[in-house]
C-alpha cells in the first residue's frame, strides 16, 4: 500500500528524475544551481509541503532528465538530505539517498580572491570536511582556505 | 628506511614525523660541515615571483655551499611573466633547465598547483599567506637544537596568531610532538578556531593570555611575532594593543635556563634591543640554521644524501 502511495506522488512524469526531501527553503537554489530555467520539458516544483523528516520539504520532478555524477555533487552540496528519485515509463526505477562525496572537483569557485584558481587556469578542487559543530566544510586543495556550505559558488 | 627523493615539499603535513626528523638529522650534520659539494653539476632554479630578499638569500647560499648552481629571477618584473606567461608555462619551461625549482609566488595555493605540473620537484619558499614550510623546519630545528629534543616541550606562542602562517604550520609540526601551547594575543588576533582544532585532535592541551608576562616562568619556547597595524580594521585598537607584547630584557629574569627566544625575523620593535645580548636570545642562530635545514632538504630531495 505504502509503496503504491510514493509511486502515486511521484509517478506524475513518464521519464525523468524526482529530487524529493529537499529542506524547504533550500528548493529554489536546487533549482538554479541545475540550471532548470532553462530546460524545455515540463519541470514542477512544489515547496512548504508537509514532511515527517523535515517538517517542511521541496519537491522538484524534470521530464526527460537523468543527472549525471557532477550535478548529484552539485545538488549534494545544496540539499545534502533530498532524496533522488529515477523514473522510466512510469515506474521507479532507481531511489537512493544523495551522499555527499569525498572530493568535489570543478564545480565550485573558491572564495579566496589571492587562491591560484582565481588567477590562473586551475579547475578547483575541495576536500570536504566536518568542523567542530559537525557542519561540513569545503577546504580548498590548494589555497588551504575553508569556506561553509552556505557561501558555496557553483562555477 | 626515509626516502624523500624527489618528493617536493609544499605544506608541512606533506611531510612525516619521521621525514621531518630525518630532514632535521641531515641538517646537524651540515651544521658540522656546510661546505660540502653535493651539489656539483646541479642546476637549481631560484623563481622568486615576489621578492623575499631574507628567504632568497638563504636558499642562494644553502645551495652556493652545496656547490650548485643557480638560475631565476628574484622579482616578476624582470621575468617573462611580466609579459603574462601563465605560472604553468614558467614551470615546464625553467623545469628543463633544472633539477629542482624553489619558488615564491604570492598566490595562496600556487605552490601546489607548481608540484602537479612540473616533472622536477618544488620547494615552496612561500605561497601567498598559505605555507612557507621551511621556516617552519627551521623553527623545528632551533627547538630540538636548544632544548635537546622536539617532545614535550611548553611553547609561547606571542603576537599576531591569527594572520601568522609561521605559527600556524608551526602548532601543526608540535602536535606531532606533544607540546603544550600557550597562546599570547591580543583579543582580535587569536589563533583561528581550526587551528586549535589540530591542537585538540592531536590530544593536546593550549592556554590563552592576554599577558606575556604570564608565561615567561614556565616557557621553554618563546616565539615572538610581529603585530601588524594593518592587521586591525581599528586603528585604535591598534593603539591600545601594539606596545603590549614587546619583550624587555628585565622581564627574563624569572624565566627558565633552558629558555630561548625565537622570531621569525624581521623584527619592528617587538623584542627590544637590550634582549639580544642574554644568551636567551636565539633569533639570530635561528637564522643561521635556516641555512643548514635548507642544504639538508635539498641534498635530500635530490637523493644526495641520506
Ligand atoms: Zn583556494
Amino acid at each position: 500500500m505504502n509503496n503504491k502511495r510514493t509511486e502515486l506522488q511521484v509517478s506524475a512524469i513518464k521519464n525523468g528524475t524526482v529530487i524529493d526531501h529537499i529542506a524547504s527553503e533550500n528548493t529554489f537554489r536546487v533549482f538554479q544551481i541545475l540550471n532548470l530555467e532553462h530546460i524545455k520539458e515540463q519541470v514542477y516544483l512544489g515547496t512548504n509541503l508537509e514532511s515527517k523528516k523535515l517538517g517542511k520539504k521541496g519537491i522538484i520532478k524534470i521530464s526527460g532528465k537523468f543527472f549525471d555524477p557532477e550535478e548529484i555533487n552539485k545538488i549534494a552540496l545544496v540539499a545534502p538530505h533530498a532524496t533522488l528519485i529515477e523514473i522510466k515509463d512510469y515506474e521507479v526505477t532507481k531511489k537512493e539517498k544523495i551522499n555527499l562525496p569525498e572530493s568535489i572537483d570543478k564545480i565550485v569557485k573558491c572564495m579566496n580572491p589571492k587562491c591560484v584558481t582565481n588567477n590562473q587556469d586551475v579547475p578547483t578542487k575541495f576536500k570536504l570536511i566536518t568542523d567542530h559543530h559537525g557542519k561540513t566544510k569545503l577546504s580548498c586543495h590548494y589555497c588551504e582556505k575553508t569556506m561553509a556550505q552556505e557561501d558555496i559558488w557553483f562555477l | 628506511m626515509i626516502e624523500l627523493k624527489n618528493k617536493s615539499l609544499i605544506s608541512i603535513t606533506d611531510y612525516s614525523k619521521e621525514e621531518i626528523l630525518h630532514v632535521l638529522d641531515i641538517a646537524e650534520d651540515f651544521e658540522k660541515n656546510h661546505r660540502q659539494r653535493l651539489l656539483d653539476n646541479h642546476v637549481i632554479a631560484s623563481l622568486f615571483f615576489e621578492p623575499s630578499t631574507r628567504t632568497r638569500l638563504s636558499f642562494e647560499s644553502a645551495v652556493q655551499y652545496l656547490g650548485g648552481s643557480i638560475i631565476g629571477f628574484a622579482n616578476a618584473d624582470t621575468s617573462s611573466v611580466r609579459k603574462g606567461e601563465s605560472l604553468k608555462d614558467t614551470i615546464l619551461t625553467v623545469s628543463n633547465y633544472s633539477d629542482l625549482i624553489i619558488m615564491r609566488n604570492p598566490l595562496d595555493g600556487s605552490a601546489r598547483f607548481a608540484s602537479e605540473v612540473s616533472p622536477v620537484p618544488i620547494i615552496n619558499a612561500g605561497d601567498g599567506a598559505n605555507q612557507h614550510p621551511t621556516q617552519c623546519l627551521l623553527d623545528l630545528y632551533s627547538i630540538r637544537k636548544t632544548q635537546g629534543s622536539l617532545e614535550n616541550i611548553h611553547i609561547a606562542l606571542v603576537g599576531d596568531l591569527k594572520y601568522g602562517r609561521t605559527v600556524h604550520s608551526l602548532v601543526q609540526a608540535l602536535s606531532l610532538f606533544n607540546a603544550t601551547f600557550h597562546l599570547v594575543s591580543p583579543e582580535s588576533l587569536k589563533l583561528p578556531s581550526a587551528v586549535k582544532r589540530w591542537i585538540k585532535d592531536a590530544g593536546l592541551e593550549y592556554h590563552q593570555y592576554t599577558e606575556l608576562t604570564d608565561v615567561i616562568p614556565f616557557s621553554d619556547i618563546i616565539y615572538m611575532t610581529r603585530i601588524q597595524g594593518e592587521r586591525f580594521p581599528d586603528p585604535v585598537e591598534y593603539e591600545k594593543v601594539k606596545n603590549s607584547y614587546i619583550l624587555e630584557n628585565k622581564m627574563l629574569s624569572a624565566s627558565k635556563e633552558n629558555l630561548r627566544i625565537l622570531h621569525p625575523l624581521p623584527r619592528v620593535n617587538e623584542i627590544s634591543e637590550d634582549v639580544d645580548n642574554n644568551p636567551k636570545a636565539y633569533y639570530f642562530q635561528q637564522a643561521k640554521n635556516g641555512v643548514y635545514v635548507r642544504q639538508a632538504l635539498i641534498a635530500a630531495i635530490l637523493g644526495l644524501k641520506d
